[in-house]
């Protein structure tokens, strides 16, 4: 019988732990290399695989809801912007004196603004692990109170999309605003350092680096987990006849909330790494089109498979951070007309194109043991 | 109709009246289902007869009349998964199995075990429940075709995975609305063997249009006209009345 409760062949654990060492070590050991080496990889390099790690980890919670449970969400950038933010809150408060205005507790924009005091809703954020806490409690929180709502009100399809985006540019226009105290426009900025490592340096940079690709890593272990359980058959299920399963007495909802939740908290996880790595938060992640971008990187990959919401984010992004290098004024059309392409052309992405035969992606059949086949 | 029939019967309808914008789809229906039984419902288009399987899970509430389970559950007061949860299971005329899933998978999902979320995540199956996916398998005659996606499978076979579905769910009233619709005469007859073995066992309600079908079960059958029982009894015997050879073929 198939086995579809494992969550990998002993072959897929090798691939698996081989793909994750060659990312997790040998990159930055590349990196340490000497300047005058040639194998030597550039230090700016490493921030920016640092980003795709992170856009990738996004890529999987999109994914998951998306490609698995057949919900279009086009708000996870929210969830992203959120988890950055509070990652953000933390790094502004280790600036300290070193700000502009030398406060030892305000940040710049608030000693700006005349502000004499910091807003209830700082507090805490001078520890690491608050803040850790918050990166994943405030996407959680609201993907469950937004997913309660919408779910038991049976909101489904393109009016759920709908209402994701407006999610999204609901807390897009919040932000902006200077009042709320997330540093209206520019948002949260000149960080120094984080858990007094200094982000400038090239090892600190390595190490954010490396927490990324283990990230993507355990989220990958987490997501293959759900989709290779009983739940993540559901999830195929209601995906394709959601009345069929209500009949069969399981909650829809729940199930819809539980992967919603869990998504939410990925994407918010991703945020959290990226911001360090980028050197600034502002309401711009909130930006509709940004959640917009997230699904087209799974389309391009290949929904439903986790592997290609992976490939998708890196590929894209490579290509985006490619053509506004070289051709700024083209890259929009470029992704227009990659997403018609795909839709049109392969909607099951470059994954798809691989197994086209098989009617849904799974493991390959174990290889002939060489020479048995013809052997006498 | 006497306490002793009544206390004996899984399903009881009396004086069941539903009614969509002035017509009346079922007209002061009575019906009375024994344990066991396997009863075929039969009609001419219009009859009721999918209005009264509404009216039975939950998805139409009637306007008047009564409809207990199991010796006095109210079903006219309880919605669609709790009615599922009794024990009562319907086959839609169109087989709605998941497509891409495969066969073992879909009778997996409908198999009777905790249906709470986090249960789910954490599922693993035991040995006693795989060798009740194989038996059920076996005997929807689908053996060897366990991997196979529910979507490759012929019409037929889609219709047998999802009695076989509500098998597996545990479930002891069974609605087949035209479980052999689209069937070949071959496969027609496979599905007569399959629900003829339920008997005793099981309870079935069988909504169908195809005579000889009804015929090979050999069930007793009740006629359905403008929503009311029109005749009852075995298949010769109705099939005498004039009654319902006017509504047969009178027109």
């Amino acid at each position: 019988m198939r086995r579809t409760d494992t969550m990998f062949t002993p072959r897929g654990w090798l691939w698996f732990l081989a793909v994750g060492a060659v990312l997790a070590i040998g990159v930055p050991l590349l990196n340490a290399l000497p300047a005058s080496s040639a194998l030597q990889l550039p230090d700016y390099l490493v921030p920016l695989l640092g980003k795709y790690a992170c856009y990738a980890l996004l890529a999987l919670a999109l994914d998951l809801v998306w490609g698995y449970a057949g919900i279009l969400s086009l708000g996870h950038g929210a969830f992203f912007a959120l988890g950055g933010y509070a990652m953000g809150m933390y790094l502004m408060r280790q600036i300290g004196t070193r700000g502009v205005y030398r406060d030892p507790i305000l940040p710049d924009f608030m000693v700006f603004l005349n502000w004499k005091q910091l807003p209830w809703y700082w507090y805490g954020f001078d520890h690491f692990a608050f803040a850790m806490v918050m990166v994943v409690l405030v996407p959680g929180v609201l993907a469950f109170v937004f997913g309660w709502f919408a779910f038991r009100s049976r909101v489904t399809g393109v009016y759920l999309s709908i209402i994701t985006q407006a999610l999204t540019y609901a807390l897009w226009l919040a932000f902006f605003r200077n009042d709320m105290g997330f540093g209206g426009n520019n948002g949260l900025t000149d960080f120094k350092d984080v858990l007094g490592f200094d982000l400038h340096a090239p090892a600190t940079r390595r190490g954010l680096y490396v927490a990324s690709v283990i990230a993507l890593g355990l989220g990958y272990l987490a997501c293959r987990f759900i989709t290779r359980s009983k739940l993540g058959r559901l999830l195929l299920a209601l995906r394709d006849a959601e009345s069929r399963v209500r009949f069969l007495g399981y909650s829809v909802d729940y199930a819809k909330l539980f992967t919603f939740t869990a998504s939410a908290v990925l994407a918010g996880i991703a945020g959290a790494l990226y911001v360090p790595q980028v050197g600034i938060i502002n309401p711009s992640e909130f930006s509709p089109g940004n959640s917009i971008e997230i699904a087209i990187w799974v389309a391009v990959g290949g929904r439903g498979t986790l592997l290609g919401a992976l490939i998708g984010a890196v590929v894209v992004n490579f290509a985006k951070t490619w053509l506004t290098g070289s051709m700024p004024e083209a890259w929009l059309f470029v992704l227009g007309a990659l997403f018609i392409l795909v839709t049109l052309a392969f909607p099951q992405g470059i994954l798809g194109l691989a197994g086209k035969l098989r009617l849904r992606p799974r493991p390959p059949p174990p290889a002939p043991v060489p020479g048995e086949e013809g052997a006498p | 109709m006497t306490d002793a029939a009544y206390a004996d019967a899984l399903l009881y309808l009396d004086g069941v009246t539903v009614s969509f914008d002035g017509f009346r789809a079922l007209n002061n229906l009575s019906l009375l289902v024994e344990r066991g039984e396997i009863r075929s419902v039969i009609g001419p288009n219009g009859a009721g007869k999918t209005t009264m399987m509404d009216v039975i899970t939950g998805k139409t509430r009637p306007d008047s009349g009564t409809v207990l389970f199991d010796g006095g559950t109210d079903l006219t007061r309880l919605d669609e998964a709790a009615i599922a949860n009794l024990g009562i299971g319907r086959k839609f005329q169109k087989p709605t199995v998941f497509q891409n899933l495969s066969v073992f998978e879909n009778l997996e999902l409908a198999q009777k075990c905790p249906r709470g979320i986090l249960r789910t995540l954490g599922a693993a199956l035991s040995g006693r429940q795989r060798e009740e996916i194989a038996e059920t398998i076996r005997m929807i005659g689908l053996a060897g075709r366990e991997r196979v996606a529910a979507g490759a499978l012929s019409h037929g076979q889609k219709q047998w995975l999802e009695i076989g579905m509500l098998l597996i769910q545990d479930q002891r009233l069974l609605l087949l609305d035209e479980p052999v619709a689209g069937m070949t005469d071959r496969e027609t007859e496979a599905t007569a063997e399959l629900v003829l073995s339920l008997a005793g066992s099981r309870t079935v309600i069988v909504v169908e249009h195809d005579m000889e079908f009804v015929r090979s079960l050999n069930a007793r059958v009740t006629v359905l006209h403008e929503g009311s029982v029109l005749a009852d009894g075995s298949i010769d015997h109705v099939q005498s009345q004039p009654a319902v050879i006017e509504v047969y073929l009178g027109r």
